[in-house]
């Protein structure tokens, strides 16, 4: 693609034809992964021999932080761009964006936050209670993972993709091993597809109990948090029996899976469902029934319907305002098109209509489960990676995790070695959201809101 | 709803494992000796404070199950905090990266004497997967003086108990 070409596709992109699936680069080129209305996926390249090329995020903001991302790890600079403070990369003191007015006072939260969750930097100007700018300095836990992609072998790359996000680790796998597949032309057995899509249903399940109960433990209806607790470590021990490791981490790789379900996992998992069958409408109908808890999450941080449409934000926060996307559905992948489940939405976007859309996504999992299990095919579980590759091969791939979908993208030289992996997390078009849905809130409502999002700092770090 | 929900609960007892559980024999040895321990050497509570110095966050949703009603820590007076200030033990995980180094640097100072350190996961312990990232430091240790070190990717809360039980045993 040349510059001009380039320029025209962040055009269309600021007139809402279609949406940008993510934005990276490696020493010399910029890729740009955009999604047309109907869903399919295109991945861009444009040398920059100088380093430098043309903005999208000038044309189109929810590229601005993908920008100057690029620019902390791989040297190039966006022409023109809105915001050139870096992101990722922490050496100077930071600029924080000015808050002008009377009365307005500053409250800085993080690095280190109260609870036992990853760390950020949150600075809020308020009025009184009101919230006028929340602004959000991440990188924290910045590890450099691309840098170390690069020139890993596939069986290490495997491995540190499965750490981009620890709640996201069978998403990341199967993201990251789609990828690969994808590259290599590679068939897998029905089995190992299937397999993947019960774990991945299951970690689902199990980060949308710990969500579902977190937000109401942020206003302070712990009963609620004590319930889910129960729940989710119900599907952590169900996947540990079943699949060696309570997150179900290195258990997805290229090729397929690790470990095979045994008819004792069968038994576990179906009492897993039989018993999340039973408890989860009683604490649905405590939430809809208690009207001090609706109280907090109705009517607080809203999204709008526009904003999800221009940041194509996946995952409940999308689906929560309007958004009916759903990587199973759109591009889709096996064995999802063989499985009947439905993509709930509602539309007031609000913390209380996140958590409902979790509630739905529950039910619909717990379904999807079982159906997996009925429909289940034998045979293997994976198949040999093949030896001889034949040249430099690119491969990408979009996956459904539980926040929204995730985009993996890698070229693997002809070493059979990963030359460069992308992997870029929901979290990238969720954060910038949240900014916007605490804006005329009560700072007391934040906890509400952030839980409601749950983005990951560590999948948006890499 | 909630009345009929605490009545029941109330009728089916606490769900936390009991101590002598059967089905988990580790666990409530565990669980025996970690109350004992922690009150002969420490009194009634010890608490810790939990700092992601760059973890993927799986070891932070396995510290957080320490707290369902399952494993429900607090019953042996082991209870996270939310200040450094008020702290004994720091629970570190991560490869310590570079943008969080001078954070934790200033929490173990935040944190009163005497304190203990305890380094959570295999990246605490050597940088685990992302050993020689340019990114991150690796070892917790590196930065801050390390107690204990409970390995696992992520440590599961079984093992999370059996260090807190090793720590107990070792610091006077």
């Amino acid at each position: 693609m040349d510059r001009n070409a380039w320029q025209q596709a962040g055009e269309r992109l600021r007139s809402g034809e279609g949406s940008l699936a993510s934005l990276w680069g490696e020493p010399g080129i910029a890729h740009m992964a955009l999604m047309d209305t109907a869903g399919n996926l295109e991945v861009v390249h444009l040398a920059c021999s100088d380093h430098r090329f043309p903005s999208i995020g000038r044309l189109h903001p929810p590229a601005i932080r993908l920008e100057r991302s690029m620019r902390d790890l791989v040297g190039l600079d966006a022409e023109d761009a809105p915001d050139v403070r870096p992101w990722l990369r922490h050496s100077a003191p930071y600029p924080f964006l000015a808050a002008e007015g009377e009365s307005l006072h500053q409250i800085a939260v993080g690095p280190v936050h109260a609870g036992i969750i990853e760390p950020g930097h949150f600075r809020f100007t308020a009025n009184g209670e009101a919230v006028v700018r929340l602004e959000q300095r991440l990188g924290y836990v910045h590890k450099g993972i691309d840098a170390l992609m690069a020139g890993a072998p596939i069986e290490g790359a495997t491995r540190l993709a499965a750490r981009v996000s620890g709640d996201s680790t069978v998403a990341y796998g199967l993201a990251f091993s789609q990828a690969v597949e994808n590259a290599l032309g590679m068939e897998l057995p029905p089995r190992a597809v299937w397999l993947r899509a019960l774990m991945a249903e299951l970690e689902r399940l199990a980060n949308h109990f710990g969500d579902i109960g977190a937000v109401c433990n942020d206003a302070s209806f712990t009963i609620m948090h004590a319930s889910f607790g129960l729940l989710r470590e119900q599907v952590l021990r169900a996947a540990n029996a079943c699949f060696g490791h309570r997150l179900m981490m290195d258990c997805v790789m290229p090729g397929g899976v690790r470990g095979d379900l045994s008819a004792e996992g069968v038994q576990r998992v179906s009492a897993l469902i039989a018993f999340a069958r039973k408890e989860f409408p009683r604490l649905v109908e405590l939430y809809e029934d208690t009207a001090s808890l609706k109280d907090r999450t109705v009517d607080t941080g809203i999204v709008s319907a526009a904003l999800v449409q221009q940041y194509a934000a996946g995952g409940f926060v999308g689906r929560a305002s309007g958004r009916a996307f759903d990587a199973r559905r759109t591009p889709g992948y096996a064995p999802y098109n063989q499985l009947q489940f439905q993509v709930p939405v509602v539309h007031a976007g609000d913390v209380n209509a996140r958590v409902w859309i979790r509630i739905q996504e529950v039910e619909q999992s717990l379904s999807l489960i079982e159906q997996i299990l009925k429909q289940m095919p034998s045979g293997l579980t994976e198949v040999a990676m093949p030896q001889a590759l034949g040249g430099v091969r690119e491969g990408a791939a979009l996956v459904e995790g539980f926040r929204g979908d995730i985009f993996a993208w890698l070229r693997l030289g002809d070493d059979g070695r990963v030359a460069r992996c992308h992997l870029r997390d929901p979290s990238w078009f969720q954060w910038p959201l949240l900014e916007a849905a605490i804006e005329g809130n009560i700072v007391a409502d934040f906890p509400l809101c952030n839980k409601s999002f749950n983005c990951s700092y560590s999948g948006h770090d890499l | 709803m909630t009345f009929k929900l605490l009545l029941r609960n109330l009728a089916h007892g606490p769900l936390t494992e009991p101590a002598p559980a059967a089905d988990d024999a580790a666990l409530a040895e565990l669980a025996a000796r970690l109350n004992k321990g922690a009150r002969t050497r420490l009194g009634r509570t010890l608490s810790i404070r939990q700092i992601d110095a760059g973890s993927c966050n799986g070891c932070e949703l396995e510290i957080h199950a320490l707290n369902n009603v399952l494993y429900d820590l607090e019953r042996f007076g082991l209870r996270f905090v939310a200040s450094p200030r008020h702290a004994d033990v720091l629970f570190v995980t991560g490869p310590v990266t570079k943008n969080m180094r001078e954070a934790l640097e200033r929490t173990y100072q935040a944190t009163p004497d005497p304190k203990w350190v305890v380094a959570v996961g295999d990246c605490a312990r050597d940088g685990g997967v992302f050993a020689g990232s340019a990114a991150c430091i690796g070892a917790v240790s590196a930065v801050v003086p390390v107690d204990l070190h409970i390995p696992g990717c992520p440590p599961s809360p079984t093992a999370l108990l059996r260090g807190l039980l090793a720590l107990v045993e070792t610091v006077k």
